[in-house]
């Protein structure tokens, strides 16, 4: 019998893939659904401590190999979110909360309500390309990212994982900032800047000209972040960008990451996707010999 | 697949107050029902069902916002970003149809009624004021049976389009309703197909951002507007308990209809 399980410090999952933050996740029905549709965990859509009504239209490409957005990070606010979330808690499977703050205190603040409301982890944005102010403003300083994660950890008894931007060429000391301050695990890779032009109106195409590109086209950064965060931390990866397959998945989990998000993937495949992810994985773990997911975290780097 | 297009307006026809349509080209099949979303550079990108949706495709624009505002103010020679077809349309099957739209509504059903049999097809045409009603002529060209309300009782039945719609089932059988208009109008429809026992698809309305099913903003309960809609059928409309309650704003906070 082969087992999907996989565990992120006291987390639990039935399988490793998630819904990864701000795809369908804003709202109590489309957590469900993910949810109903095999994924082993829902993150929310971003939530601060105020509404939010995000960046005017266009906040999204299509491409040819992936999608450039710039949401704004939308959100109804943390007082109003608890209403979603209320809804959400019968889904099944663990919700995690995300939120993104300007500071620690407010991070602290956020974390706390969203532990009231009963979320089973905190996933922090520290790596939004496009908002003012946050994300990966500040999520490519390691003392930030630091000062962030040791506060809240004083302040929650629920797992806490940094969500961390590729566009830094300090990676890995912010990763190492996330654990020396007691963080749970971190969260690799949010997408990375970038810019599509209209060559019919000779302008940038988003409302806020940059964005974050995600989908295929960034997968390949993504296995190298993870390879690398793997050779560097001790606490668990959480993979993401570009997962849109069972073979994708299983790159990522040999070169480290102990779970896996799964967000544009959705455009092409429908929430279908965590399904067929899923028995992908079961049948490459039985062909190749294995009982666990555990068993294939990090093989790619044993052999070098 | 479909990547942002420019398009050059062929033709502006004005319908009525504050109402106009815009034809252009696009090399694109696209569905009754489906919708566009339409790029303003400079201004904002807004989904728009298809009113015309063999070329010269068209949309047919109430200004009601700053985005409309811009696209009613557009002629001939004027460029627009588009991407899509998107959505699923209506699915239009021959049998007794009923065709309820409310204002600017009408310009959706129109390519549905017209992919139609005429003498299958009834229309009721619902506005506030007689100035307002717009396609009472193209209506008229693919239904033997068209009637008219206004609120203000200017033009036709004095009343709803739903309280015209329910006299019609009352004196005939149909075997489907479509409509699209005011939530509040659709959810009262709703209430009366279920009544008659009439299958329906309603084409609904939320806010859009991304238009290709991922951001969630446009989501109720679940189910996305820009591809599991925005035309329901009576069996998932009736799952939607959001349907004619709350829409959500651009934040994703709750606003009451």
């Amino acid at each position: 019998m082969i087992s999907l399980q996989t565990k992120l410090k006291n987390l639990v999952l039935s399988n490793p893939t998630m819904l990864a933050s701000g795809i369908l996740s804003e709202t109590s029905g489309s957590i469900i659904a993910a949810a109903n549709s095999g994924a082993g965990a829902v993150v929310t859509k971003s939530i601060g401590s105020v509404p939010r009504m995000g960046y005017p239209n266009p906040t999204l490409i299509e491409l040819k190999f992936g999608y450039i957005n710039a949401m704004g990070l939308p959100n109804p606010g943390i007082d109003e979110f608890g209403k979603e979330i209320k809804d959400s808690l019968g889904c099944g499977v663990p919700i995690i909360g995300s939120i993104f703050a300007s500071d620690e205190k407010e991070f602290a603040y956020l974390g706390k309500k969203m532990e009231e409301y009963g979320v089973a982890a905190l996933e922090l944005n520290l790596s939004c390309p496009h908002a003012k102010g946050y994300g990966m403003e500040i999520g490519i300083s390691p003392e930030i990212v630091g000062k962030i994660v040791s506060k809240i950890k004083d302040e929650v008894q629920i797992p806490v994982f940094a969500k961390l931007t590729p566009n830094t060429h300090q990676l890995i000391e912010v990763a190492k900032a996330v654990e020396e301050a007691g963080g749970d695990g971190v969260v690799a890779i949010n997408t990375v800047k970038a810019m599509s032009i209209s060559i019919d109106f000779k302008r940038p195409i988003l409302a806020n000209r940059y964005g974050g590109l995600s989908g295929p086209a960034i997968k390949p950064i993504g296995i190298r972040c993870v390879y690398e965060l793997y050779d560097a931390l001790e606490i668990p990866i959480i993979g993401v960008g570009g997962i849109e397959t069972w073979q994708d998945a299983v790159e990522y989990l040999m070169a480290g990451a102990t779970a896996l998000q799964i967000g544009s993937a959705v455009r092409k495949k429908g929430l279908g996707v965590f399904r067929s992810i899923n028995n992908g994985l079961t049948r490459f773990l039985e062909k190749e010999g294995y009982s666990a997911i555990n068993e294939i975290v990090g093989v790619a780097h044993e052999l070098s | 697949m479909s990547y942002h297009r420019a398009v050059t307006i062929e033709e502006v026809i004005a319908e009525a107050d504050g109402v106009k349509t815009l034809r252009f080209s696009l090399r694109r099949k696209c569905l009754p029902g489906q919708f566009l979303m339409i790029w303003i550079p400079g201004i904002d990108e807004i989904p728009m069902s298809l009113s015309y949706i063999e070329n010269p495709k068209g949309i047919t624009v109430k200004e009601v916002g700053e985005a409309t505002r811009a696209l009613c103010s557009l002629r001939p020679g004027d460029r627009l970003g588009v991407r899509g077809p998107y959505g699923r349309g209506f699915s239009v099957s021959n049998g007794n149809v009923l065709c309820v739209g409310g204002g600017n509504g009408i310009a959706t059903l129109l390519p549905a009624a017209e992919a139609l049999k005429r003498e299958l097809v009834d229309f009721v045409i619902g506005a506030k004021t007689e100035t307002e009603l717009v396609f009472v002529k193209r209506a008229k060209k693919c239904s033997n049976h068209v009637v008219i309300s206004t609120d203000d009782g200017t033009k036709g039945f004095k009343g709803t389009a739903v309280e015209l719609a329910a006299e019609m089932m009352d004196n005939k059988k149909y075997d489907a309703v479509l409509a699209c208009g005011p939530e509040p109008m659709l959810i009262q429809l709703f209430n009366l197909c279920k009544k008659y026992n009439v299958d329906c698809q309603f084409s609904l309305e939320r806010f859009m951002k991304c238009g290709i099913g991922i951001c969630g903003s446009c989501a109720i309960n679940g189910k996305r507007v820009c591809i599991e809609g925005p035309v329901f059928s009576r069996n998932e409309l009736e799952s939607l308990v959001e349907f004619g309650k709350f829409r959500r704003d651009a934040s994703g906070a709750r606003i009451t209809f």
